[in-house]
């Protein structure tokens, strides 16, 4: 356990205005590891992400990828080692899924502007490199014949299966996904799942952000729990699932309690309440039209 | 027939110098989504660039060889407009990067201004059209075809010869190198292009140098071709690279080229064959654009606009 971590958030808040997106949130995660991000909308998640990425500059705190600061550019950290993908699909439509990949690769190919106008050995070789390196990832996600096909085209479980590969592209040492299995039927999620072991077990440590706790729970060694921009557990799954507070946060409250609340409500309206006329009268302005709109 | 094809011939190379200007525009706004009103007059710059390499730099005795004064004209036209556009680039468009569209718009509006008057009042004798020298690799070649000779001289050979290539040369650039990607990804995707490591001012400053070169090299063919340049045709030579653009689909480098070759010709037949003869020429082109962009208003090649989640 006291092994230096490949990823680490210290203490990251966001301010945006007057609204905290985050506060205090920190993060350890080991080499090897698959870390499960979980909690419900809008508790700041896909905000965390954009703060590991350099997208956003946290207002305090910092991250450190093997004990050095990333900076806040996204292309340069990109560099440094963390890639990513995203929550709503965001491919080069119009490229080809190998054109995509390679875009990835960028980052680690030297080509200037000049060597790409005159064809040298040189460029002809990087070139070469990349495009093999690129087949190579896209039959790794399982996307092998499918290169000559422009990303729009594709149905919508390869879109995610190629961001996928787009961010190995980038020879990352930590992956972050952003809900890798929304919309997936599943066979696809199982698929996923496997995946993401297979993509471990290549030396990548592994973020992954996902609704689905059932498939989080089955994936990762190690889950945090983000609710309204705090972290409020972390443990192995086998503890953050019986944690009665993420039960309540992320779940909703336990059944019996739910059923208690609803028989007390039950009750208040029966005995003609002030609150259930409330609830059942709409509001009218003087032309009768239900609401406040204008 | 001889007439024709003498038109024809007159519409490719008037086509084939649009498109070297339509280039650039469709390239910029490709990945910056702006209109660059200036460049028109980066092509008139490098025009002008190119003959103040002959006249001042250029030693007499090289003067005569083509062979030798062509190459250095053409260098000093596309280095100077290379230098024009980045700089723009730099200090006019780069600061409005993220401000509301039609800013950087009217900032590209004012450079323009701004070039056209620092030429005229700048260059000796720029407020008349100045001559490029005479005679200067200009060898026409006749022949007879059917009722009558048609004409094409050497510069005219140059122009087409030059953009075609020029275009190719671009095409494959874009879709085969990896800076050519970089700059695919960044005009469909800023942000995400950013998170695989691209970085955007390099690739932007890439585009502007690339339009800017095209557009001098442009300029030194328009000289030897018309034998003058004149501070005038920045702004003319602009909106008709400008409306073949459009035309081709903003965008696309496939459509700059056909826009361009599009409105030479119709330019030419249309003053040759319709009513009205050149009078009504620039009408002809208009109709045309107007016509297409109602049944393509993406232009024939470009692709239609998404809106982004």
């Amino acid at each position: 356990m006291s092994a230096p971590p490949v990823l680490a958030a210290n203490s990251v808040s966001m301010v945006f205005g007057g609204l905290t997106a985050l506060s205090n949130v920190s993060l350890r995660l080991q080499e090897g590891q698959i870390l499960g991000l979980i909690g419900p909308n809008g508790a700041g998640k896909t905000t965390f992400f954009n703060c590991l990425t350099g997208l956003y500059s946290p207002t305090t705190g910092n991250v450190q990828l093997r004990g050095k600061v990333l900076p806040t550019d996204p292309a340069a950290v990109t560099v440094a080692g963390v890639a990513r993908t995203f929550q709503n699909i965001r491919l080069f439509p119009s490229m080809t899924s190998l054109e995509n990949v390679l875009v990835g690769r960028h980052a680690r190919m030297k080509q200037g502007p000049l060597a790409s106008l005159f064809h040298g050995p040189a460029y002809q070789r990087g070139e070469r490199d990349a495009r093999d390196r690129a087949l190579e990832l896209l039959e790794f996600v399982g996307l092998g014949k499918a290169h000559d096909e422009l990303a729009r085209n594709l149905p919508y479980g390869d879109q995610r299966r190629l961001e996928i590969a787009r961010a190995l592209a980038t020879d990352p040492k930590v992956l972050l996904l952003d809900e890798p299995t929304a919309g997936m039927n599943p066979q696809e999620t199982e698929a996923t799942r496997q995946l993401i072991f297979a993509i471990r077990e290549t030396g990548v440590a592994v973020v992954v952000i996902e609704h689905d706790t059932k498939f989080i729970f089955s994936l990762c060694d190690h889950v945090s729990v983000l609710v309204q921009g705090q972290l409020l557990v972390e443990g192995t799954p086998e503890v953050v699932r019986a944690d009665p507070r993420v039960i309540e946060a992320y779940l909703g409250k336990p059944p019996d309690e739910v059923e208690a609340e609803v028989r007390q409500y039950a009750e208040e309206v029966a005995h003609g309440g002030p609150e259930a006329t409330q609830v059942i009268q709409p509001v009218r302005d003087q032309d009768g039209h239900e609401g406040g709109k204008r | 027939m001889a007439t024709l094809l003498q038109q024809l011939i007159n519409g490719l190379v008037l086509g084939g110098l649009i498109a070297l200007i339509a280039l650039g525009y469709t390239m910029v706004y490709g990945i910056i989504q702006l209109i660059n009103f200036a460049h028109g007059e980066v092509f008139m710059v490098g025009g002008f660039a190119s003959l103040a390499t002959y006249r001042y730099f250029l030693p007499p005795s090289w003067r005569s060889d083509w062979w030798l004064a062509l190459p250095l004209m053409a260098i000093g036209g596309a280095v100077v407009a290379v230098v024009l556009a980045v700089v723009m680039e730099r200090f006019a468009y780069r600061p409005l990067r993220n401000a509301p569209r039609l800013a950087p718009l009217i900032t590209a509006l004012g450079v323009s201004v701004i070039l056209k008057e620092v030429v005229r009042l700048g260059y000796p004798g720029a407020t008349a059209p100045v001559p490029f020298p005479r005679a200067f690799v200009d060898h026409q070649f006749r022949f007879e075809f059917f009722d009558g000779t048609v004409n094409i001289g050497s510069t005219a050979i140059l122009m087409i010869v030059v953009s075609i290539v020029g275009a190719i040369i671009l095409q494959t650039y874009i879709t085969r190198s990896r800076m050519g990607r970089a700059m695919r990804a960044t005009a469909q995707d800023p942000d995400t292009a950013r998170l695989m490591g691209v970085n955007p001012n390099r690739t932007i400053v890439l585009t502007f140098t690339i339009g800017g070169a095209l557009a001098g090299i442009a300029g030194v063919l328009y000289g030897i071709h018309i034998t003058n340049v004149d501070t005038e045709v920045g702004f003319l030579y602009g909106i008709f690279a400008f409306t073949a653009a459009v035309l081709g689909g903003v965008g696309s480098i496939k459509g700059a080229v056909i826009g361009g070759f599009a409105i030479g010709l119709i330019k030419t037949l249309s003053g040759q064959y319709f009513p009205g003869g050149t009078q009504y020429d620039l009408v002809w082109i208009f109709v045309l654009l107007i016509v297409v962009l109602v049944f393509r208003p993406q232009g024939l090649f470009g692709e239609p606009e998404r809106v982004r989640a």
